[in-house]
């Protein structure tokens, strides 16, 4: 168990191009930390650099109080799962689980008790003498956390686990994972795309986009108070509906003829000051005509997902996606009046895309 | 429909059969002249069916050979034969594999130079280098030694090439996992690349061999004591008598031997052959 801690860590390829540009966070002890956003925002290199498996171009990478930019991955005492499982094809469930602790010399009979210790957790005790290839997805996905685990390392590292399983039972994994590094309080680190296991999982989030990290929180946090109009715009699905406006006053925000409330506005900008609304779909809620603070939403069409649906039309002229409970509102096209509570009213700057937030 | 697909099987089927006879008829004829007596054979009225010479001409072949050309028994020459196809064989299966492991899986300078120095060689074969290619294993005493009829076989790029190609549909997660697993950089050789390269090693294997094998030109050059000649350049000696009537009957069996080995290496390796050509496991 050990902390680990990123401090300014860079990465620049041969020809100058960026791919980390100076990342600090730390994860304490037994944390769970994913990486989340867009491929290509450097959310894997960051993690094969933590793994050893990339080279740091700038900045340390300590695992508890050692420094390991310069140690081998065998040595930094982390143990890896890959998208694509990378089970050693040739060798049997035993055997590739086996393998890591084989190299280190542990005696046989420790290493037998840790393996079997392992497929009773995971589940994969019937599979121990068949070959990677013989088992499904999950089970494949099992054994590569079950080659983790037997490790004992101070830190897991999740390279976008679940991506190449089917949507079912990517849900299940997620769980399992949960409560397995919950059982164990192994320190994590975990990348993936996909926001809802960046949500679910996370016990820090860390967004990141083009090089940089956005924002860094409890994932409630980030969905509640997004840093930045990219955040925002990432974390939530359907995502966050963004409208050009301008502050209206303290507190206030004009989007064309309607005005709303901002409790989050920074008191500081003068009037007129362009800006940008951020609206969840689902922080919507229907109201009437002529109520305080109401906006008119002309329905274009809607679609239906079983427990809710989605409003696609436009307000004030722009694209605008709300999404409601089945059965809260008749669903037809035409016009509604909407309203959002003040709280969950995000005002961004239009050039930086910054948060205009109170503090 | 069904009596369609018949009437397709059976024209199949006669089309298949007419060219396995055509294949199979010179090697039977081959097999049927090394069972008769020399008298038989040359007057031309050779039956088709196997001789009682069976036993004899074989045993005289193996053990003391003909009278007149080659002299020695074909035994000793299948032994050379088989030594410098194993040669070939094993030497070029070690040199490629480890070749491509360095062009594949390390960063050095000139690496990719290296790699394409060893591409264009598939443009000069021995018999393009022929001349300076045998001044050097002349210089190197190596005439009439197996190390002078194998060693200059094994330099070529076709394995370099098919392990290359191989080794790159190896995901780098591999790779990436048995770092993180301890194992450096001759471990995952041994542990992961060579288990994973087995069936592209028996394909190899037979290709090579056989191509060993079946070496004429080289052979020819470099060896000049009798009890150095390969199987295949003794057959040729066999036929071209100036003074003397060809045995062919000997002739014939010479034939027929040269033929099993290679044969008995490609249905002991057919398998793994075919499964290295044609499938890549991961």
């Amino acid at each position: 168990m050990a902390q680990v801690t990123l401090s300014n860590v860079k990465k620049v390829y041969a020809g100058g191009v960026e791919a980390v540009k100076g990342v600090s966070f730390d994860i304490p002890d037994g944390g769970f930390c994913v990486l989340v956003g867009p491929s290509g925002c450097g959310k894997s290199t960051l993690l094969r650099m933590v793994a050893g498996l990339e080279t740091i171009s700038h900045g340390e990478v300590a695992i508890g109080e050692r420094v390991v930019n310069q140690i081998e991955p065998a040595d930094r005492d982390i143990a890896m799962v890959f998208q694509n499982y990378a089970l050693y094809p040739h060798m049997n469930i035993y055997d590739n689980m086996a393998y890591g602790l084989r190299n280190r010399g542990t005696p046989k009979d420790e290493i037998d008790k840790r393996v079997k210790e392992a497929a009773r957790i995971l589940a994969i005790e019937p599979f121990l003498e068949r070959r990677p290839r013989q088992l499904s997805g999950g089970q494949r996905q099992r054994v590569a956390m079950g080659r983790a685990i037997v490790r004992k390392p101070q830190v897991f590292l999740f390279d976008e686990p679940l991506s190449n399983l089917d949507a079912k039972l990517r849900v299940q994994m997620r769980v399992e994972i949960k409560k397995l590094q919950r059982a164990l309080g192994v320190t994590s680190i975990y990348v993936t795309h996909d926001q809802v296991e960046a949500m679910t999982l996370s016990d820090k989030l860390v967004v990141m986009n083009a090089g940089q990290v956005e924002q860094i929180g409890l994932p409630a946090e980030v969905y509640r108070k997004p840093a930045s109009k990219f955040v925002a715009t990432f974390i939530g699905s359907p995502p966050m509906n963004i409208l050009p406006g301008q502050v209206d006053g303290h507190g206030i925000v004009a989007l064309g003829d309607a005005l709303l409330e901002a409790r989050d506005l920074r008191e500081d900008l003068p009037a007129q000051t362009p800006v940008e609304v951020g609206l969840r779909p689902e922080d919507v809620e229907i109201t009437s005509e002529g109520q305080a603070g109401s906006l008119p939403f002309d329905v274009e069409f809607i679609e239906e997902l079983g427990a809710a649906q989605l409003f696609h039309g436009k307000l004030s002229g722009h694209p605008f996606v709300m999404q409601a409970a089945t059965g809260d509102v008749a669903a037809q096209e035409g016009r509604l009046w909407i309203t959002v509570d003040p709280d969950k009213v995000h005002v961004f700057d239009p050039k930086t895309g910054a948060r205009l937030g109170k503090g | 429909m069904v009596e369609d697909r018949r009437l397709g099987d059976l024209i199949a089927y006669i089309i298949l059969t007419i060219g396995v006879l055509i294949v199979a008829f010179p090697v039977w004829l081959t097999f049927v002249a090394s069972t008769w007596d020399a008298s038989t054979v040359i007057n031309g009225e050779m039956p088709l069916y196997p001789g009682p010479y069976f036993l004899e001409n074989y045993k005289r072949i193996l053990f003391v050979g003909t009278s007149s050309t080659t002299r020695e028994p074909v035994i000793g020459m299948m032994l050379n034969s088989f030594i410098m196809a194993m040669a070939i064989a094993l030497g070029k299966i070690f040199i490629s594999v480890l070749s491509a492991y360095a062009v594949v899986y390390y960063r050095f300078p000139f690496r990719m130079a290296a790699f394409w120095i060893i591409f264009i060689t598939l443009m000069l074969p021995v018999e393009v280098r022929i001349f300076p290619t045998f001044k050097i294993v002349s210089d190197l005493n190596m005439l009439d030694t197996y190390q002078g009829l194998a060693i200059p076989l094994i330099a070529s790029a076709t394995g370099t090439l098919l392990f290359r190609q191989f080794f790159m549909t190896i995901p780098d997660e591999l790779l990436e996992a048995s770092k993180i697993d301890g194992a450096g950089p001759f471990k995952f050789f041994k542990d992961t690349l060579l288990p994973l390269s087995i069936t592209t090693i028996a394909a190899l294997f037979v290709i090579q061999f056989i191509y060993g094998w079946n070496q004429y030109l080289w052979p020819l050059l470099v060896t000049t004591k009798d009890s150095m000649q390969t199987i295949v350049i003794a057959i040729k000696k066999m036929i071209v008598t100036a003074d003397a009537l060809t045995e062919w009957q000997l002739a014939m069996a010479t034939a027929m031997l040269a033929m099993l080995p290679p044969v008995f290496v490609v249905i002991a390796m057919q398998r793994l052959f075919v499964k290295g050509l044609v499938e890549t496991e991961k």
